[in-house]
């Protein structure tokens, strides 16, 4: 580990000192196996991750998924284009909303309608939205996996702002199912702008107790700082998308790179970036990535144009015949949907690109010669939805 | 992307021909290097490029993305079974069907964009970073051995992606060392993912929700989806 610091290494020998009877019993001569789940407090869902031990040091991890595999893309086939966004919600269910954008937007480009401006900005709305309601979450229970209990709490308080707003919009809390194909299914109530951007206040205000209590906080330093270095080509081939990808140094978003008809080309708001790989980073731009979203959402609800919400559409929806793939920046990272459609009624295929799967691939090879407590902060700062990996 | 084609298309707009260089330019890209291991290809501007590739050469079109066409982020990688589901869309109540059914003819397996000669293809999605360019390579595998060669040596990230598709399609990846079950128990049998493997909740007890929009009451305009062209709201 010629990455640590001095303090770091400091900080591992106290570890050391302190576990000195659990240190006896890994110190075996042809290494120890130390299981972790599939249900273990610190792996937040059911992830299994088997790692080989020297001493304290991981020489190699394996780990396992699949325990909650749903087999989403077989029961795609077998629904009709409304009903998969029902089934899609459960796919990353801190960020609900944001999982039915992609595929509402394919079953558009397939269909060549598009949904009215003002369900556009929308549609915009709730997907940050749920990007808050999702990373901000994470922020507390990064914090919990390091040791730290407030922050979480703290977290599910202010998380609760965003989620009545989501709530009286769409009358779910976790499973919106508000998106249709060719606009929404109801417009905003009434009063909604104004709640909508005090709740916004209340979460910047969060990000700042956030940046100060967890960011600026020594020991959370000690333990992200340096550590799970992954270097920008690494990230790439392993396709890592969101603020992991961006905490190597890349600087793409597909929300402003790519963006599908969703109104981020209106707005001004930037793209964050952080050059040094390790868990640190990853973290600290997942924070700014919140404190944009709740600009970019008091931008929306200024500039939210009038109009319909809903395209014309069939009664029964056809999706003429093609393939699509359209890909939108969720809280989580890239998700897509590779639609394929047979001009049916349903779906012939429906393969989904998690942003997790690609995200938690990269985990055999960052686990390998780190420290045993550097798992738990490491498969932290990667952020994970169990949920997202599965599907 | 809407201002993309508002900038660059604006002139050509009247003559109704819709060009996009950055993708053909792309598609050159692998043309030139992989020759006629390009066997087709589906542009549609301003929306994607498809590329299908001889068998053969799968593995050089990934060292050609990566290194030739500046293709670095890998995205994906799954297959289709193009064969219809001899299942149709479980409307049929198990009573009335025999189980399993008849198997429909191979040739009804109709590929889809850039065309096919297989029942199963591979297809893979690498990008640009930082651009929305994003290229997706299809490649048929053999009916009868289904096997390709593997990405993972060129994409780390292609690994998990294999032995993901090595289980739901059976097909085998030659220089994958581990295409271990990654999301089915390990003494699992079968391929879930192709079309002849049967949902077997629904054999059991056929779904209520197949018929997705209910007859409106007092009209008589069900069963027909071209006349109804409601106020999608109403749905």
């Amino acid at each position: 580990m010629t990455l640590m610091t001095e303090s770091q290494q400091l900080a591992y020998a106290n570890a050391q000192a302190a576990d000195g009877r659990v240190n006896v019993e890994l110190e075996t001569d042809d290494g120890m196996v130390l299981n972790m789940g599939p249900q273990h407090p610190a792996t937040h869902g059911t992830l299994r991750i088997i790692a080989r031990l020297d001493g304290e040091q991981v020489t190699s991890a394996d780990v396992m998924c699949g325990y909650m595999h749903r087999g989403y893309e077989k029961l795609c086939e077998v629904r009709t284009y409304p009903q998969v966004t029902t089934l899609v919600n459960r796919i990353d269910w801190l960020g609900s909303f944001a999982n039915e954008v992609p595929f509402i937007l394919a079953a558009e480009q397939l269909m060549e309608i598009e949904a009215p401006p003002r369900a556009m900005w929308i549609r915009t709305i709730l997907f940050e939205l749920s990007r808050i309601a999702n990373v901000s979450l994470f922020i507390g229970d990064l914090a919990l996996q390091l040791g730290a209990q407030t922050p979480a709490f703290l977290a599910f308080r202010d998380r609760e702002f965003v989620l009545n707003q989501i709530e009286s919009v769409t009358g779910g809390r976790f499973h919106p199912n508000f998106d249709r194909i060719g606009g929404l299914k109801d417009d905003l109530p009434k009063g909604w702008i104004a709640d909508t951007k005090a709740a916004m206040g209340r979460l910047r205000s969060f990000c700042d107790d956030m940046e100060g209590l967890v960011y600026g906080n020594e020991i959370f330093q000690t333990r992200t700082r340096g550590i799970g270095v992954i270097p920008a080509h690494v990230a790439q081939s392993y396709g890592l998308s969101g603020a992991n990808l961006r905490g190597s140094g890349v600087d793409w978003d597909l929300r402003r790179d790519a963006n599908v008809g969703l109104a981020y080309d209106q707005l001004d708001w930037k793209v964050w970036t952080h050059p040094d790989g390790d868990s640190f980073s990853r973290c600290w731009v997942r924070l700014q990535e919140v404190r944009e979203a709740t600009k970019i959402v008091d931008q929306l609800c200024d500039g939210l144009p009038s109009g319909p919400i809903m395209a014309k559409v069939p009664r029964i929806i056809k999706v003429p015949a093609g393939e699509a793939y359209v890909a939108t920046e969720n809280p989580l990272g890239a998700m897509g949907y590779y639609v394929v459609s047979r001009g049916d009624i349903g779906p012939f295929r429906v393969k989904i690109r998690s942003a997790s799967f690609n995200n938690i691939s990269i985990a055999p090879w960052l686990l390998r010669g780190v420290y045993v407590p550097d798992i738990i902060a490491i498969l932290a700062s990667l952020y994970f939805i169990l949920g997202d990996i599965d599907r | 992307m809407a201002d993309d084609t508002a900038t660059t298309d604006a002139p050509e707009a009247t003559s109704d021909v819709v060009t996009d260089e950055r993708r053909e330019a792309l598609l050159a890209v692998f043309v030139e290097h992989l020759g006629d291991g390009v066997i087709e290809h589906h542009l549609k501007p301003g929306a994607g490029l498809w590329v299908r590739v001889a068998t053969e050469a799968w593995a050089l079109a990934a060292e050609v993305a990566r290194d030739k066409a500046g293709l670095r982020w890998f995205d994906f990688l799954t297959a289709v079974d193009w064969l219809p589901s001899p299942y149709g869309r479980y409307e049929d109540s198990a009573v009335d069907v025999p189980f399993p059914p008849p198997m429909p003819e191979r040739s009804a397996a109709v590929p889809g964009y850039a065309g096919g000669d297989s029942r199963i293809q591979v297809l893979a999605s690498v990008a640009k970073a930082g651009t929305d360019l994003r290229v997706i390579l299809k490649v048929d595998v053999p009916d009868d051995d289904p096997r390709i060669a593997t990405w993972s040596g060129i994409f780390a990230g292609a690994a998990w992606h294999e032995r993901e598709a090595h289980e739901m399609f059976g097909i085998a990846f030659d220089g994958n060392a581990d295409l271990r079950h990654i999301y089915l128990p390990t003494e699992f049998e079968g391929h879930p993912l192709r079309k002849e493997f049967p949902l077997l909740a629904r054999v059991v007890k056929p779904w209520p929700g197949i018929v997705d929009v209910e007859p409106m009451p007092g009209g008589d305009d069900e069963d027909d989806a071209e006349a109804t062209e409601a106020e999608g709201g109403d749905a």
